[in-house]
């Protein structure tokens, strides 16, 4: 493991990924290789995939052929809480918390996994100090330390969106995805979930999917570009704007 | 705001006040246990109490399915009455072979009972969660029911297994025949398990069940599995349950078929979501209540069970949260001082509600005694099912209440709005 | 020994004919709304006592027609003013609520009627052997109830074929998540289904009286039974309740006509072993086990094949 972790295996590797409903391919030939510590976007038009390629990264669907690659451990085919607890965490596009319980709890729940008191029923969550700590480092990275005993369900969207964030960076995963983080909100809070997400992930493996250009251009190292199921580039930001194949599939409809 | 917030979370950030009032209330809960006997010493009100403890258990123990878990279950009432046949066991087998295990032991072996039958069915059970869960409760429930009619030397046909409580060895010189030392322990295992599932619900596997209440789906993705979550909570609640079962087998001194069948079932079900599925104390209020009614109505009425399904119908349609959470609304109004603004249109609205009210039950109770039974007698006031004074004072009560009360109604939704709003402002409410 | 076989199929058939009546229309609302109605057995009572009542004062035809029709507009008041107002607080609260109506439901039926069976006779129009295989009468009631599902269902599968309202109950089969882009009649096409759906199980009610018990508890005895229906046959699947209809139906009436025990096949056993629960197994009839088959196939289905026959949904 140690040596895996060390040497240059990439920190996801999907090699010939496909996935199909019924007879409609969704996903088709999907390559894609992320480097440790990199932190790579996934844009495309609406309905490339997107979506789906992180549900099949993250086990919540399994893909119909090709493999998945956690640092160098297959792991398609896997079910979610057991590619979470190799150290892959995923956010949603679609707020997704625990509406009832407050904050602070949305975030220890994140925690306890990691912090190995899993399905513990004989020690009391509130004498913990390991999990109060992270936990309160947490929702001060997320700003939302004043808001800790206010229910999750009754937080604003953009709250949800930051709360969403540290409930998927709490466990402390090396590989972090997340979907759209700043689907929905507007510039001012778009520019705060941006340097937000910048130092939370620092020094680790972050995927992202946005249709924001100017959050992707500006955070990402690498961008790949899907459409109708298929990565048709990777590269540099660089690469990416110069390409031709995306001007005519991707950046040319954004121009008009 | 922020001083608002400081007061709000003062419970975590100052555990000494808080956990000062905490202990206070369960200290305060002990000492009316103690004391109720000697308040009300009749036989008749030593047997509700002692009805009503055992049903606080088995209300408290489908609450961790139901409220902590989300998990609807129509057949817990089977882990209780496996816990009964249990203990019945267990105190015909401590007799016989002459163990020494004195009476106040016995429950644990009841719950022994309920807990083995959740580890063994409950891996099946728990796979799926909602509808699907409450449907497979619901066969479950009928296979064992069903079952235990067919397995008599288990469980003794339609007689059930008898047992004497009495032939037990003694501890402390209790013989536990009288009704006040059945009480006593009843009383003493119902303060044991409350504590115990309180402490289930502070521990890492309590918070976790809240989150597969709240979004299963997410819960895989924070490490868990909700499968083995359910499934553990199962094995909990019908732990529980099955010391609800004990202390019934104690209480009567019989398990039988009726312990395990629907009817138990709806009734924990009833009294929990009545009582409020959301805090601790509120399938305690629950089962106090539906216990208490059933006893008091029984006398009353034939058709109580109908008064049930009405409230029953009412809460979930209504306050889905329960008394507990219509008590537990106006906790921010009281912190943010405009409770006092809302009493006024409450006190109005009584006077048409309770017409209703009395409009309902004099229809049904006129429909229930139209061809025979006993006069209606309403509050003191006498009613002759057959006559149409009666069928008129009833369409009227319940028309003319129904449309008045719906206008009061308004003025409460509207008192409401305004009073949360305030609070609002002053930060008592998210 | 071929007599019983012949009878039994024939009964069998029958008892599965109507359990998909009412399992046909549970699973179309469940697909369609997500709510498992726990009162889908209770409108199926209502039908019996309707029918029972109305047969007193009209004659029994008009109240085949007129019952299902009042036990459809319960259906569909309840949709409208119970169902609708509890759909924000999730399914388990819609549940709940039509678990409270079946309680309810009983609870008057038993306090108008009373609790002891009805004397709900077959129509005099009908009450003649049909036809006699070996040496038993097979009654012409039967036979009607037979062609009267046999119908309900042919022109349940018109509809669903050849009619826009059955693609639009097809699509919300097989994607249910599609049912909210029905667009601004939702409403009216969900109590229409609960509706027509309540009144299938009504009609149910009203041929099944007669034959079968009418009682304040029959819909408590069959409710558990429905509900493994629809779980065996697989959730939201209408060729699969068809199926588990007919095996449930068949399985549970040859096992009431069964006699035989393990003793019988096998001998008693000896006698100086004492009552146990060997004994208690191994002296049970098939015909006293009758009443739990149909909750061990629903064990068996679970450990085997989770999704239920025919199912394809997790859920």
């Amino acid at each position: 493991m140690s040596e895996a972790v060390s040497g240059t295996t990439a920190a996801i590797e999907v090699r010939a990924v496909e996935k199909r409903f019924g007879n409609v391919g969704i996903i088709r030939d999907l390559n894609l290789s992320v480097a440790r510590g990199e932190r790579h976007a996934i844009i495309g038009p609406n309905g490339a995939g997107k979506s789906t390629t992180f549900n099949l990264i993250s086990g919540h669907i399994a893909p119909t052929s090709g493999e998945v690659k956690l640092n160098g451990d297959l792991i398609s085919g896997l079910r979610p809480f057991e590619i979470n607890r190799r150290g892959l965490s995923r956010s949603f596009q679609v707020t997704n918390v625990f509406a009832r319980m407050t904050v602070w709890e949305n975030v220890r729940c994140a925690v306890l996994w990691a912090t190995g008191h899993r399905y513990a029923f004989w020690k009391n969550v509130d004498s913990l100090p390991e999990v109060r700590e992270r936990t309160a480092q947490i929702l001060d990275d997320i700003h939302l330390t004043h808001r800790r005993d206010v229910p999750a369900g009754l937080l604003t969207y953009a709250e949800q969106r930051e709360l969403e964030i540290g409930i998927t960076i709490a466990s402390g995963a090396t590989v972090v995805m997340l979907d759209e983080p700043t689907a929905g909100m507007s510039h001012a809070e778009t520019d705060r979930a941006v340097s937000l997400i910048r130092r939370l992930t620092e020094g680790k493996t972050l995927v992202i999917v946005e249709h924001d250009m100017s959050v992707v251009f500006g955070l990402a190292d690498r961008i790949s570009v899907l459409v109708y199921g298929h990565i048709i580039a990777s590269g540099t930001p660089e690469e990416i704007r110069r390409d031709p194949k995306v001007k005519e599939a991707y950046l040319g409809e954004e121009a008009h | 705001m922020t001083t608002a917030m400081t007061s709000t979370s003062k419970a975590v950030a100052d555990p000494a006040g808080g956990s000062l009032r905490f202990y206070g209330v369960w200290a305060l809960g002990i000492i009316v246990l103690i004391v109720l006997p000697m308040l009300f010493s009749s036989g008749g009100s030593l047997t509700s109490f002692s009805l009503i403890g055992i049903a606080i258990v088995f209300a408290l123990s489908y609450n961790i399915l139901l409220g902590q878990t989300g998990l609807l279950s129509f057949g817990h009432a089977v882990h209780y009455g496996l816990g009964g046949f249990a203990a019945c066991h267990m105190m015909n087998a401590v007799v016989s072979h002459g163990w020494p295990i004195p009476l106040p032991f016995i429950p644990l072996f009841g719950g022994l009972g309920g807990l083995v039958f959740a580890v063994i069915i409950g891996w099946v059970m728990t796979k799926r969660a909602g509808t699907v869960f409450a449907m497979i409760s619901l066969g479950i429930g009928e296979l064992v029911a069903s079952s235990s009619l067919i397995l008599r030397s288990v469980f003794g046909g339609e007689a059930g297994i008898t047992t004497d409580r009495t032939a037990l060895p003694k501890l402390l010189g209790w013989s536990f025949g009288p009704q006040l030392q059945v009480y006593y322990l009843i009383a003493f295992w119902l303060v044991l398990s409350a504590i115990a599932m309180y402490a289930l619900t502070r521990t890492p596997l309590g918070r976790i069940c809240n989150a597969v209440r709240d979004n299963p789906e997410r819960v895989q993705f924070i490490g868990y599995d909700p499968h083995v979550v359910r499934y553990i909570a199962f094995c909990f609640a019908g732990f529980f349950a099955g010391v609800a079962g004990g202390l019934a087998a104690i209480n009567f001194e019989i398990a039988n078929s009726a312990y395990l069948g629907a009817i138990q079932s709806g009734l924990v079900l009833f009294s929990t979501f009545i009582g409020g599925t959301a805090y601790f104390f509120g399938p305690i209020l629950g089962a106090i209540l539906v216990t208490y009614l059933q006893l008091g109505l029984t006398s009353l009425t034939t058709v109580w069970q109908l008064y049930f399904g009405i409230i029953f119908i009412g809460i979930v349609m209504y306050s889905p949260g329960g008394i507990a959470g219509l008590l537990m609304m106006h906790r921010p109004l009281i912190r943010a001082g405009t409770l006092w603004t809302v009493i006024p249109s409450y006190l109005v609205a009584i006077v048409p509600t309770v017409a209703l009210a009395c409009g309902v039950i004099l229809t049904i109770e006129t429909v229930a005694r139209f061809s025979g039974g006993d006069p209606i007698n309403l509050f003191g006031v006498a009613f002759n099912a057959t006559s149409p004074v009666t069928w008129l004072t009833a369409a009227v009560l319940v028309a003319g209440g129904f449309y008045v009360a719906r206008l009061t109604w308004r003025r409460i939704a509207d008192a409401w709005d305004r009073a949360a709003t305030v609070a609002r402002d002053r930060g008592y409410l998210a | 020994m071929l007599e019983l076989v012949v009878i039994s199929t024939l009964n069998g058939v029958l008892f599965g004919m109507l359990l998909f009546l009412l399992s046909s229309g549970l699973t179309v609302i469940f697909s369609m709304m997500g709510v498992l109605n726990f009162a889908h057995a209770s409108f199926y009572m209502l039908g019996a006592f309707f029918g029972f009542q109305l047969t007193k004062w009209i004659g029994f035809w008009p109240a085949l027609v007129l019952a299902p029709l009042l036990v459809g507009a319960i259906g569909m008041a309840v949709e409208r003013y119970g169902l609708r107002n509890t759909h924000k607080h999730g399914h388990v609260a819609e549940l709940l609520l039509t678990f409270g109506l079946a309680f309810a439901i009983e609870e008057i039926v038993s306090m108008i009627w009373g609790k002891s069976p009805l004397d709900y006779r077959v129509p005099s129009l009908l009450d003649f052997p049909a036809f006699t295989i070996f040496s038993t009468n097979y009654p012409a009631y039967k036979i009607f109830m037979l062609a009267v599902s046999i119908i309900i269902f042919v022109a349940l599968l018109i509809v669903l074929k050849r009619t826009r309202v059955g693609l639009i109950v097809q699509a919300a089969l097989t994607h249910p998540h599609m049912v909210g882009h029905l667009g601004h009649n939702v409403g009216r096409v969900f109590m229409a289904v609960f509706g027509v759906g309540s009144a299938l199980a009504g009609l149910a009610g009203v041929i099944a009286g007669p034959a079968l018990v009418t009682q304040s508890d029959m819909a408590a005895s069959l409710g558990p039974i429905l509900f493994v229906v629809i779980v065996f046959g697989g959730l939201g699947s209408l060729p699969g309740a068809f199926i588990a209809s007919l095996v449930i139906g068949l399985v549970q009436t040859f096992a009431v006509a069964l006699d035989g025990s393990l003793a019988s096949a096998f001998g008693p056993l000896d006698p100086s072993a004492g009552p146990s629960v060997l004994t208690d197994i191994w002296n049970v009839t098939i015909a006293q086990v009758a009443p739990i088959v149909p909750y061990v196939l629903l064990v068996i289905i679970l450990i085997v094949r989770p999704m239920g026959l025919m199912g394809t949904r997790e859920s």
